[in-house]
């Protein structure tokens, strides 16, 4: 080794470098900067002394210190009455119940509302992962579970905006966020996504995530029909340069809510330890602070989970863990939980799937407060931990494990078609409000798109002057709904409408609200979690259960048996008689499986049996040997059907090939599972390895020494790819495996 | 759960909201627009269902619900932080008092209390 290599690590530590899990950043524990999830030296003990009804210490902290967060949460957050009883529970008897099933969840939640941050965080903080969970699926306040999406994109597109929301809708998201990148394209987001959500689905609730005042102002106006992006922070100093206090985000609640528009606050672990004013806290504690404010100022709902950073949680110890713990401690706050797993937290797919599988078994009111709907680079939070790219991933997990995490698969007809509706409502509604114009070609691109790079150059300028037109004309949601009755959308007018009615009753400002396709609210008040244990609780409806299971890539033995109709292959065999024994010494005998010819046309690597059978015969050619083709029809196991062809064949060696492919030689005097050579890994086998097999035959049959095949490189999940075909196959095979004698076949193969 | 006879700011019932209505013109914004009584029934709901402050909070918006957006704006405006002096913010809570907002009105006398204590006051 040269000298400039001797400070370099192994090849095996080499390797493991390289791998994309070490693009991320794990940070030793540092209290001192709040870099600790849980237990920092500086986190109080938890206390709590009332004097003459009225909060004089709590968490350790005396009133004349108390800052804002403590005096918000001191005046308004606490259930007095229920505190002493509350406080003098212990944290492992409280652990206990959390994951006893004899324990409702309204008791939990009624002595939770008298617990401080301290108090309340310290059994959670006992809680194991798997008790995490339990203790989800069972104080979640909404009993059917949902899902939100991000639906933005680059260039803010309206068209491209609208057809993705209308997608969203399709794959069963109920809430839509949508954000921008250049700030003053807000209102025709807003606008675009509105559209697409009514163009997708009834009762889709829409976000547009902006600074504070203007998402009010969307709001109020009609645009949108929730809010989202009103962030609480765990310490005074970081939440005052959030530019608010816990009385102006109260004054926003209520603000929301007067106008009968549902909002839920955000906040998440290690957001004030990046923002360097975690003041030696751990990042539960502070989440415990911001969890007991949301509440105490009247939020409905809390979007936590690490958020922006979850990836700051994440790179210390038990940090992911304790991001599920944040999302226990807003739905034991009796509060709607939108459970993070929106910012994608690492490079690694297993750590990112490892992050959010909780959630999407234990079951959330939202499991992520962001799925990118997008792609990732269309995704203007930033990546998500789930986007585009996972769609289908996802649906294939609620499938596995029979959850629901509020996904469903989008018939591929209804998308093509909903994406171009979405399209024309809006270049429509865009053109009758005198906003924009759109060309069909930009039209036909948008519907097309699998993400803005696939529209070309478009006029970024024109989404600005919109943009500037809705919010300075004065036009409101209503003006939406007319517009789009006089441009022929009726039922899209309809649907607008009922949203904006919906602010009249009010029902959706309850906590966990959403609607179902019927426009029935669904929430803590007229859907509770009633879990208490195996058998209660959520599960879903058969239909919705047959929704989960029917994804669009599951096949039938009937799928595949259609698939492998080929009469012009099958013609090419045909029967001569009852197979004999040969007695030519260069004969080898190709026993084929009992569906060649007859059911089954190409092999797993997708070659038809001619095709491998060509090479075969080629091989044994080479070797001047004869050939003769015998299909076996009392077994479909390859050993068997190999030695069956050795035993007829005059040189006692012989050929097993299955039509899935599969092949092995074999030779007269061996035991059926001992064979001398096997080309088991029929998705690989490709035309060189089959002219090598009947090389080898020949050479075996000849009495010299071949050189054996070798299983090629693969890292392929070989056996996810094709087991299920694999299934089809050998059903297929063996209705066919009669008991019959074998058969001498001949072939019209072409060479 | 509200009953279905929701009556809209302007005092209409949410049943009568049409899409005809909303293009002749004969509906408005404040037809689509929550009243105060809705608010505080949904308070009732919210104590009902264990969370009192989700009512106060309702409750909160049910006076506010009198409010023009853009006062509504401007009274988070000044409650952010170093917007207002506490006599600013006293003002504005008498202001709220004789309009029939005694809730909103307590808030921000809490609120300039507790700004004046911690540097959060103009």
């Amino acid at each position: 080794m040269a000298d400039a290599d001797v400070n370099r690590p192994i090849g095996r530590v080499r390797f493991m470098d390289a791998q994309r899990v070490n693009l991320d950043g794990f940070a030793t524990e540092n209290p001192g900067l709040g870099m600790v999830a849980y237990d920092s030296p500086t986190d109080p003990t938890p206390s709590l002394v009332i004097r003459d009804g009225r909060v004089v210490e709590m968490d350790g902290r005396a009133e004349a210190d108390f800052d804002s967060i403590d005096e918000f949460i001191a005046r308004h957050g606490l259930d007095l009455e229920v505190a002493e009883e509350a406080m003098a529970v212990g944290d492992l008897a409280y652990a206990r119940m959390l994951v006893d099933p004899a324990v409702p969840r309204g008791e939990l939640v009624r002595l939770a509302s008298g617990m401080t941050p301290a108090k309340l965080a310290a059994p959670l903080a006992m809680l194991r992962p798997a008790e995490l969970m339990i203790a989800m699926t069972k104080v979640r306040a909404r009993r059917t579970p949902s899902n939100q999406a991000h639906v933005t994109n680059r260039l803010d597109d309206p068209l491209l905006l609208a057809a993705d929301a209308a997608t969203a809708a399709a794959f069963g998201f109920r809430e839509l966020e949508t954000t921008v990148p250049v700030l003053n394209d807000a209102p025709s987001n807003a606008l675009a996504v509105t559209l697409g959500s009514v163009v997708g689905a009834p009762g889709v609730l829409v976000q547009c995530s902006v600074e504070e005042a203007l998402e009010l102002e969307l709001g109020l106006r009609g645009f949108v029909s929730y809010a989202e992006t009103v962030s609480l922070y765990g310490t005074h100093d970081v939440f005052v340069d959030g530019d608010d206090t816990p009385w102006s985000k109260a004054l926003l609640a209520a603000a929301y809510a007067s106008r009968g528009v549902k909002m839920r606050v955000t906040s998440g672990g290690g957001a004030e330890a990046l923002m360097g004013g975690a003041e030696g806290y751990s990042m539960f504690y502070l989440e415990a602070r911001c969890v007991a404010l949301a509440r105490a100022i009247g939020a409905q709902g809390v979007q936590n989970g690490g958020i922006d950073s979850a990836s700051v949680a994440a790179s210390v110890p038990k940090g992911v863990r304790s991001l599920a713990a944040e999302n226990l401690m807003v739905m034991l706050r009796n509060l709607e939980s939108c459970s993070g797993n929106d910012a994608l937290m690492s490079e690694s797919d297993m750590r990112r799937t490892a992050r959010t599988l909780p959630t999407l078994l234990a079951g959330s009111d939202f499991i992520c407060s962001g799925f990118g709907s997008i792609q990732r680079f269309d995704n203007m939070f930033g990546p998500s931990n789930l986007n585009a790219e996972d769609i289908d991933d996802f649906l294939a997990i609620q499938r596995d494990w029979g959850v629901d995490g509020g996904l469903r698969t989008a018939d591929t007809d209804d998308l093509a078609r909903l994406r171009r509706r979405a399209a024309e409502v809006t270049r429509d509604v865009y053109a009758w409000f005198g906003l924009a114009d759109f060309t069909d070609d930009h039209l036909e691109r948008a519907v097309d798109a699998a993400g803005s790079k696939d529209l070309g150059t478009t006029d970024t300028l024109a989404v600005l002057n919109a943009a500037h037109t809705i919010k300075t004309s004065g036009m409101t949601g209503l003006d939406v709904v007319s517009a789009l009755h006089q441009c022929g959308y009726p039922e899209e007018a309809q649907r607008l409408l009922d949203m904006l009615a919906a602010r009249v009753d009010g029902d959706y400002l309850q906590t966990a609200a959403i609607f179902d396709e019927q426009m029935n609210v669904l929430s803590l008040v007229t859907d509770p979690n009633d879990y208490l244990g195996p058998g209660t609780g959520y599960d879903p409806s058969p239909d919705r259960q047959r929704e989960i299971d029917a994804i669009r890539q599951q096949r039938s033995v009937e799928d595949l048996r259609r698939a492998q109709d080929d009469p012009e292959e099958f013609a090419r065999f045909s029967v001569v008689g009852e197979a004999a024994v040969g007695t030519a010494a260069g004969e080898v005998v190709v026993g084929l499986s009992p569906a060649v010819g007859r059911a089954i046309s190409r092999t797993l690597s997708g070659l038809t049996v001619s095709e491998a059978l060509v090479e075969v015969l080629a091989g044994l050619e080479e070797e001047g040997c004869i050939a003769r083709l015998v299909r076996v029809n009392d077994s479909i196991d390859l050993g068997s059907i190999g030695l069956k062809a050795a035993r007829l064949a005059g040189s006692g060696i012989g050929i097993g090939l299955q039509a899935k492919g599969t092949a092995l030689i074999h030779r007269r005097d061996l035991s059926p599972l001992a064979n001398l050579e096997l080309y088991s890994v029929a998705p690989t086998i490709g035309r060189a390895d089959y002219r090598l097999l009947g090389v080898n035959a020949g050479r075996h049959a000849k009495g010299a020494t071949p050189d054996p095949a070798r299983n090629p490189y693969s890292d392929e999940a070989i056996e996810a790819r094709y087991h299920t075909r694999v299934v089809a196959l050998v059903a297929i095979e063996r209705a066919l495996a009669t008991g019959g004698a074998a058969e001498e076949l001949a072939w019209k193969g072409e060479r | 759960m509200s009953d279905r006879n929701s009556l809209a700011w302007s005092g209409r019932e949410a049943s009568e909201l049409s899409v005809d209505g909303v293009v002749d013109g004969v509906l408005g914004p404040d037809d689509i627009r929550i009243g105060p009584d809705t608010l505080r029934r949904q308070a009732d709901v919210a104590r009902a269902h264990g969370n009192p402050q989700l009512a106060s909070n309702f409750e909160r918006a049910a006076e506010l619900a009198a409010f023009e957006e853009s006062e509504i704006l401007a009274l988070y405006e000044m409650l952010r932080p170093r917007r207002a002096t506490a006599e600013q913010l006293r003002a504005k809570a008498d202001e709220l008092e004789g309009r029939e907002a005694p809730i909103c009105a307590a808030f921000l006398r809490e609120a300039a209390a507790v700004y004046e204590r911690t540097g959060l006051t103009a």
